[in-house]
């Protein structure tokens, strides 16, 4: 991106560069057509609908009760042996994890998959600082090698075939060239297993903070987060505060929910309870356990009732696998951490709205999105919400997001105000159309970007309203 | 919810019909044949002349005193307790979803829920409310049907327009691939992201010629005029026309009522 590209014109660029992309076009389109095929089985004899209500009910019930549930979380986490930390914004959260790190003369990191820790830019940070930071998660692996940030949140190298993937780890690894999958997994795994024992520490992210019990659920197939957080000396979690679930009870339901939803599973390969470090007489597990919990504009969201069905989140993936916009433009066109449908309506919250006010335009509110969410986040009328916050916020209506505002111009305002004075008055508009229809053949051909790639559609010789008008007085409606 | 969770009123004897600004000005022709339609199950329709748009356009781009203000005329228009038949899943869906949203904690609550409470999308009020039954009397033809995001997901329409079409003898219906998958259209999206509209559209388009259907119906005159008027500017074999007019011209013959 140039300096002098805007965040708008930045998105446009990206978004055509993708569009133009056959490789890309192709990747992303058979990808998201498995993915939504296999949630289609995962689902075909349960109760799907139920269980969506559910899922939305236990992650509202937490968020409505987000800064008590937080606060049992530490209680128990701490009486567990699981140090707590708070960071308000990534910069914070980063310095804690230097710290720790630093306490223990740590020149190693293995990482297991961690979004929140792509949000911090945390392997840079520690990087600037000394520390080498591994990612241990295959995709992560393939996607640090390529010096990329992850196109998918539970996919991150989705943007890859395996053609790219061998090219890329001969080049940087010096594995034989191969469109085996199974061979290229065997050497990332052999080259992946030596750091696991040299690590100091290891980092991965949450899946779901069970305040009750102050247990941490990581969700995952490889086994690369049990390694992660078993075999360094050190374990830190990292994760949004939204993570929170009341009870462990809560679970069971939403990693259903989760698993089938992102890959189709009943069940993934590992699924990790983290309830502390090694006890007296255990054999394994890290001395010590982290918590870091990130604020890093999620709790702004706070204040909004609507806008707080954001957080319900859980990760799953399943919106942008269904997106038609996404399946076209792929994940790096959106230029955030999360892309897709879920980051549309999360990052604005996190950046602000001056530099993410062209995400909630870009989608046709088709509603996919929010039919297969399994936490039923209304996403469709939470871009409404945004578009309305980029361009409200005059002081009659004071927007809520950061940034809101940004996109009100003067012209534009002036096109809906003449609109609505148009149409708010029906003797003016029969009047228009009765003019638009009988000088038809005054329309222009072109209209702007419309007609880049359509033709315009032809102005009728005559109104539904002039023909049932004729109707009535006992005319021909034809 | 799919349509078979609805509740659908009984058949009335008389219904409101929203024409919607697309058709008025573009497709008048499928309005004149939604309200064939209705007339031909025995109902007397209702065209408030007073209707302008639903305010959508607005509504979606964020502007929503200048949506609330044209909808507002729109409050005014159905005051009898009648049914209200849209021939459009988009509009239909602003009436009956958005519209309580929209004049929430306002003077005009009440109205709007009740507004939105009998607001149907044309086909399936034929299908669910009437229970229309057809016979062909058209030449054998094969469509693909193409079922508007919102009509689908926002009204949960269901299968009602394939089913109407099923009971036409000389229709051969092609399922195209990802029949689910949206066009595009977006209204505003289709200018604001054009190049993302326009891969959709084209792969649309794209879809439905491999299935084998030189003609397209639709029940949403945005996605008709998105996906016919892409199909045209690139040269590719299809034409596309509202279901409500493919349905009239393929039933009327039958009932011969001498003004169309």
């Amino acid at each position: 991106m140039s300096a002098t590209q805007t965040p708008v014109q930045a998105f446009h660029r990206r978004v055509h560069d993708a569009i133009h992309d056959a490789r890309i076009r192709a990747n992303f389109r058979s990808a998201m057509d498995g993915l939504m095929s296999k949630r289609r089985t995962a689902f075909a004899d349960w109760d799907l609908e139920r269980l969506r209500e559910l899922g939305a009910a236990i992650r509202q019930r937490a968020l409505t009760r987000l800064p008590d549930l937080l606060e049992e979380l530490e209680r128990n986490c701490q009486a567990n042996g699981i140090r707590v930390h708070w960071a308000e914004t990534d910069e914070e959260a980063c310095h804690i994890i230097l710290d720790i790190c630093r306490a223990h003369d740590a020149r190693q990191v293995i990482k297991g998959k961690s979004m929140v820790s792509e949000e911090m830019e945390l392997n840079h940070f520690l990087q600037q600082h000394g520390i080498q930071a591994l990612e241990s998660d295959l995709g992560e692996y393939i996607v640090q090698l390529a010096g990329e940030t992850p196109s998918h949140i539970i996919m991150p190298a989705i943007h890859k075939n395996t053609g790219e993937i061998s090219e890329l780890m001969h080049e940087k690894t010096g594995t034989e060239p191969s469109r085996d999958v199974d061979y290229l997994t065997a050497a990332a795994r052999s080259q992946l297993r030596e750091r696991f024992m040299q690590a100091d520490v290891g980092i991965s992210g949450v899946n779901f903070a069970v305040a009750e019990t102050g247990t941490l659920c990581l969700v995952e197939n490889e086994g690369n987060g049990r390694l992660t957080t078993t075999v360094p000396p050190v374990h830190i979690a990292v994760t949004g505060i939204e993570k929170v679930v009341e009870r462990l009870e809560d679970v069971a339901p939403l990693l259903s929910l989760l698993t089938r939803s992102a890959t189709g599973q009943h069940i993934t390969t590992y699924f990790n309870m983290i309830s502390g470090p090694r006890r007296d007489g255990e054999l394994d597990g890290p001395q010590e356990v982290h918590l870091v919990l990130v604020d890093s504009g999620r709790s702004g969201i706070y204040q909004d009732d609507e806008l707080l069905e954001t957080l319900r989140c859980i990760r799953c993936g399943a919106c942008m696998n269904h997106c038609p916009v996404y399946t076209r433009v792929g994940g790096h066109a959106y230029g955030t951490t999360y892309p897709g449908p879920i980051g549309k309506i999360l990052m604005p919250h996190l950046l602000g709205l001056e530099a993410t006010s062209e995400l909630p335009s870009a989608s046709t509110l088709c509603g996919a999105c929010g039919d297969v969410c399994p936490v039923k986040i209304p996403i469709p009328r939470l871009l409404v919400r945004l578009r309305r916050e980029a361009v409200e916020g005059d002081g009659q209506h004071p927007g809520m997001v950061a940034g809101h505002g940004v996109k009100r111009r003067r012209w534009e305002v002036a096109i809906w105000r003449l609109w609505s004075w148009l149409h708010a008055r029906p003797g003016l508009y029969r009047a228009g159309i009765a003019a638009a229809t009988r000088f038809r053949w005054l329309q222009p051909r072109r209209l702007g970007a419309w007609t880049r790639y359509r033709t315009a559609p032809r102005l009728a010789p005559r109104s539904l309203h002039a023909l049932m008008k004729a109707r009535a007085s006992g005319g021909n409606p034809r | 919810m799919n349509a078979t969770d609805k509740r659908y009123p009984e058949k009335p004897d008389q219904v409101y019909f929203f024409g919607t600004c697309l058709v008025d000005l573009f497709y008048p022709r499928a309005g004149v044949a939604g309200i064939r339609l209705l007339e031909r199950e025995g109902i007397t329709v209702h065209f408030p002349q007073n209707q302008t748009c639903c305010g959508q356009p607005a509504y979606t781009s964020g502007y929503h005193d200048q949506a609330r203000q044209v909808a507002t005329v729109q409050l005014d228009l159905f005051p009898e307790p009648w049914p209200i038949v849209v021939p459009s899943g988009s509009c239909g869906g602003m009436l009956r979803h958005h519209y309580p949203a929209l004049f929430s904690g306002t003077a005009h609550e009440e109205k709007a829920r009740d507004i939105a409470g009998r607001t149907w999308e044309l086909t399936e009020f034929l299908l669910h409310v009437c229970g229309a039954r057809y016979t062909d009397q058209g030449p054998p033809v094969t469509v693909a049907l193409h079922t508007s995001c919102s009509a689908r997901r926002e009204m949960a329409i269901g299968d009602a327009g394939r089913r109407l079409l099923a009971q036409l003898g000389n229709v051969t219906v092609v399922e195209q691939d990802r029949e689910e998958e949206c066009c595009g259209f977006g209204g505003t999206f289709a200018v604001r992201h054009p190049e993302i509209s326009a891969a959709m559209v084209s792969d649309k388009v794209d879809s439905i010629v491999a299935a084998g259907a030189e003609q397209f119906a639709s029940t949403d005159c945005g996605c008709l005029m998105n996906i016919a008027g892409h199909a045209e500017k690139t040269g590719k074999p299809l034409a596309g026309e509202h279901l409500a007019g493919f349905l009239w011209d393929r039933v009327r013959g039958a009932d011969r009522d001498g003004t169309s």
